[in-house]
């Protein structure tokens, strides 16, 4: 396999599209609503029409917008159909023949919600056929691996990938050049390369979507890493509450092993890369990067103090480079396009695009992409549509680790810095909206039952100090707290943020401190009305 | 050798680049609390008490598994790292069941000791009273989970010394349990050689030996001590 | 008395031990997965998963002999599968109910339909309705954030829930016997 097998098949995959081609949404989203059903009518009204030399059906990943789905897109003309119905997919094929326009919504896609989009990481989903290998290589795929394998050193990888500012997108931000050039630096007879899709944040499907749309780019980025950091071992760890993702991960593995681009010699270079799967089991505290390497060793997802960093003493005690899937997905657009084009994108010191996942209050639900230092504003009310009749109240990012930003900061830009001071993390991209009838210590309450139910219980801190805290809130949320039980939960939070061993603990406090810190009304009224109510009893 | 020079508490000191902060400080008499931490055993960094401050280091760092640094400034026990090993305590004891009064190792106990130095009288937290099992179906020792801090002594000492592994914890978080073998009754686990390394290891009396009764039951860590040398020095020093 | 740590040998045909027995084709694959695996211990959890697929829910002997094969103490094996909540230690209803308890499907009030099913079935979520028909369930986040409430029904995802249609959804899962 060279280049110019990449470049044949290319060529032989577009030679083979069809003049109308239907673009159905088969991720998880869009499936849950009957996405498969909508994608067999559609071919069985293309069979029965007799259309099928000119129309193909094409499932392909994550179009963005799950709250109308199912999606399907037609092309080239580019109509978009909402909330499809298979009873509805004979009058759309029909609608292609001049029978009349076609009974489905029609939906558009010049509204903000795409328009104000940049997609790098999702430039291919909702495009190509992700169980189709053949599907990413004609949209360029593979090419820049063999670009760095054939006509980069390894180092020039990582000074490109440095130059490029890219940042760590699970929520830490830590810069991925210095990462890589960390383990490429480790002397070791083996070292291995680890994508983290453990996306535990309730609220954030970011990776799930990645996965099912465009796994490849996934494998690519990490190969191009193996390659510069010099691995020849990659395990992708998955949540196992993704199946489809799993699958299609699968799929792809296969795929890219039997046509040589993993394996041995790949692009007839020296260069050696397996991948192998790694399901997760249900712990959240596994996205914690070194209990995610306890858990691929076998063992209970318990982490450890670091340093030691992963990077030093990873997977078996040899230097393990662990980055997220939203990371790896940059990778390959970075060594094509070059540092300066990424880099021109986003903010000083946040560069290139943010996946996020829109959910709860707010009218258009889904996944988008959008350049760093994008105002949550934008984000919320333009792209999002704003609450279904009512106001913002807060948005919740970074799930259990971050925290409630209030309506009156909707103006931030949204970065690593700028939500750090807001008391609330990028995380790895949840937003979930809330509006005047959710109450904050309730909202509180909720991540601290998911911390504590999540700790690992190795240090006290987080596995008694996370279970205090929620005792304390269910305390005032019944209305039996005192304003010392509020002094007690501030300084237990204090402690815990400040004594836990690793970033699950360490955040866990987040929630509840920052809704201190912007709605102390709500706790105070918790804490009136319990002491009204025992007046008047 | 290379050696680094530090202060911990004001005091200069020396020590190999190797040692911990937590070394370095007992060689120099310096006390820092610990409960997790056991000679001989690896250092897991869980129970936070013995986190101390660096200058210019904005996290606290667990002093056992912390390398000593060259000029490091090391503070070990500030108002704030004081009142935060407090509350450690203090939620240790309102963790599980623990009545000093009612215990074997009354008197002798790390965690009765710990709650001294930290000048703790009461918990100002709420007691979660969990349900907990006393297990004494081994013929010679006997396990009450009332007692039990977590801390991962009995496992550890149990896997890296004697080698048999009888000891794990079962579920996580608050949930977690010690168990034997396949969660049988210690007295059925067959991988156990009742060799009672366990018993000295456990920093409180929820591991005992069978036969104790209220605060006669006194622990004998040298005993573990005497292995370890035994093994990595061999060296036989009674 | 022979000790459980010991390993047995791999050649051994499955059917000597309490659990296994002959001619179980589940045992064969089980077995097949931890000989892709080179019976290495740090495979644990693939063979749990693997086994789990297989039998529906971890039995204590089943994981005896997972222990055994893989040559790892038991008390490790029993402390992994309790780890992870993805492996149950108790049999499944014959249907389940998932009810996603992520924060998109928090405020938009799978809470409410927690506690409808749990008042229809008298259980609590982790538990199994009494005669083995439902067994109900939270989940951390599947990820359909974009379609919350979302509930999974033997494995179906669905979107935009109410408690009423899950309700509804159930009371024929427990009414008749199919």
């Amino acid at each position: 396999m060279d280049l110019n097998d990449l470049l044949e098949i290319a060529e032989k995959e577009n030679a083979s599209a069809k003049p109308i081609r239907l673009r159905c949404c088969t991720a998880a989203g869009c499936l849950s609503q009957q996405g498969d059903a909508v994608k067999n009518a559609l071919q069985q009204a293309v069979a029965d029409a007799d259309m099928s030399d000119r129309v193909e059906i094409v499932g392909v990943g994550c179009m963005g917008l799950c709250s109308a789905g199912p999606l399907v897109k037609i092309d080239p003309d580019g109509a978009l159909f909402e909330q499809v119905q298979p009873e509805q997919c004979a009058s759309i094929i029909a609608s292609l023949n001049g029978g009349g326009p076609a009974e489905a919504s029609v939906g558009s896609d010049d509204i903000p919600f795409f328009s104000k989009q940049h997609p790098i990481v999702l430039e291919n989903s909702g495009r190509i056929n992700p169980e189709r290998i053949e599907s990413y290589i004609a949209a360029g795929g593979y090419q820049a691996l063999f670009h760095s394998l054939r006509e980069m050193a390894p180092t020039d990888v990582v000074e490109e990938i440095s130059k490029s500012g890219l940042r760590g997108r699970g929520g830490a931000g830590f810069p991925t050049g210095l990462k890589w050039a960390t383990v490429a630096k480790m002397k070791a007879e083996r070292k291995y390369i680890v994508c983290n899709a453990d996306e535990g944040d309730p609220g954030a499907f970011m990776d799930r979507s990645v996965l099912e749309s465009d796994p490849h780019r996934v494998l690519e980025g990490m190969a191009i890493a193996a390659y510069a950091v010099g691995a020849t071992q990659g395990f992708v760890y998955v949540r196992g509450e993704y199946p489809l993702a799993i699958s299609r991960l699968k799929t792809a593995i296969q795929q890219a092993r039997r046509m040589g681009l993993l394996g041995t010699q790949i692009f007839e270079s020296p260069f050696d890369f397996r991948v192998d799967l790694r399901i997760g089991a249900g712990a959240f505290v596994c996205g914690e990067e070194t209990a995610l390497l306890r858990s691929i060793e076998g063992q209970r997802g318990t982490p450890r103090p670091r340093p030691p960093f992963p990077a030093q003493s990873g997977l078996w005690g040899y230097p393990t480079l662990i980055n997220n899937v939203e990371t790896f997905a940059n990778i390959a657009p970075i060594v094509s396009k070059g540092s300066e084009w990424f880099s021109a994108i986003g903010t000083e010191k946040s560069k290139g695009t943010k996946v996020f996942a829109l959910a709860g209050k707010i009218t258009n639900t889904g996944l988008i992409e959008v350049p760093m230092g994008t105002p949550l504003r934008t984000i919320v009310e333009e792209m999002g549509g704003g609450v279904p009749n009512g106001q913002v109240k807060a948005v919740q990012t970074g799930g259990p680790s971050g925290g409630c930003i209030p309506a009156a900061h909707l103006d931030t830009p949204v970065d690593y810095e700028s939500l750090a001071k807001l008391g609330s993390i990028m995380g790895s991209g949840g937003m979930i909206v809330m509006d005047q009838s959710d109450n904050m210590v309730g909202v509180a309450k909720f991540f601290m039952e998911f911390c504590m139910d999540e700790s690992c219980g190795k240090c006290v801190p987080c596995r008694a100090g996370t279970a205090q805290i929620h005792k304390i809130l269910t305390k005032v949320t019944d209305g039996r707290a005192t304003s010392a039980d509020l002094e007690n939960l501030r300084s237990l939070c204090e402690m815990v943020k400040s004594a836990s061993l690793c970033g699950l603990g360490q955040s866990a406090p987040n929630p509840v401190l920052s809704t201190l810190r912007y709605y102390p009304d709500e706790y105070q009224a918790c804490i009136d009305g319990g002491a009204a109510a025992e007046a008047s009893a | 050798m290379a050696v680094k020079t530090l202060t911990i508490d004001g005091k200069a000191i020396s020590a190999r680049e190797e040692q911990t902060i937590l070394q370095a400080a007992r060689e120099n008499g310096i006390t820092i609390p610990t409960l997790c931490q056991l000679n001989g055993t690896s250092n897991i960094g869980a129970c936070r008490l013995c986190l101390v401050e660096v200058a210019g280091v904005p996290k606290l760092l667990p002093a056992c598994v912390t390398l000593v640094g060259e000029g490091m400034q090391v503070s070990t026990d500030s108002e704030k790292i004081h009142e935060y090993r407090k509350m450690i305590v203090e939620l240790l004891f309102a963790e599980r069941n623990h009545v000093c009064a009612a215990c074997v190792e009354n008197g002798h106990c790390e965690l009765q000791d710990l709650a001294i130095s930290v000048g703790m009288d009461h918990s100002r937290y709420d007691y979660m009273n969990p349900k907990c099992a006393v297990d004494i179906t081994h013929k010679r020792y006997g396990i009450d989970h009332n007692r039990c801090v977590l801390c991962g002594r009995c496992v550890r000492v149990c896997d890296e010394i004697e080698g048999a592994h009888t000891w794990d914890f079962q579920g996580r978080g608050a949930n977690t349990r010690t168990i034997s073998d396949m969660f049988v009754p210690w007295g059925q686990a067959v991988s156990c050689t009742s060799c009672g390394k366990c018993v000295q290891a456990c920093p409180t009396g929820a591991i005992f030996r069978r036969g104790s009764t209220v605060a006669e039951m006194q622990k004998d860590r040298t005993r573990l001590d005497f292995i370890v040398t035994a093994r990595e020095k061999k060296q036989w020093i009674a | 008395m022979s000790s459980t740590v010991a390993a047995p040998s791999k050649t051994a045909p499955a059917g000597g031990a309490k659990g296994q027995p002959s001619g179980d084709n589940r045992y064969k694959m089980l077995e097949a997965t931890m000989k892709r695996h080179q019976y290495a211990a740090d495979s644990l959890i693939e063979v749990l998963h693997t086994a789990q697929e297989l039998f529906g829910f971890l039995e204590v002997d089943l994981l005896l002999h997972v222990a055994h094969s893989l040559r790892v103490p038991p008390s490790r094996v029993y402390g992994v599968a309790t780890f992870y909540h993805f492996f149950s230690l108790k049999p499944k209803g014959d249907h389940t109910v998932v009810i996603c308890m992520g924060t998109a499907c928090y405020v938009k009030g799978a809470s409410q339909v927690v506690a409808a099913i749990e008042a229809l079935g008298g259980i609590k979520a982790g538990e199994t309705t009494p005669d083995g028909r439902v067994s109900l369930m939270t989940a951390r986040c599947i990820g359909a954030c974009g379609i919350a409430p979302a509930v999974v029904l033997d494995g179906n995802i669905t979107g935009k829930q109410t408690a009423g249609a899950v309700v509804d959804h159930v009371k024929g899962w427990l009414g008749n016997g199919s």
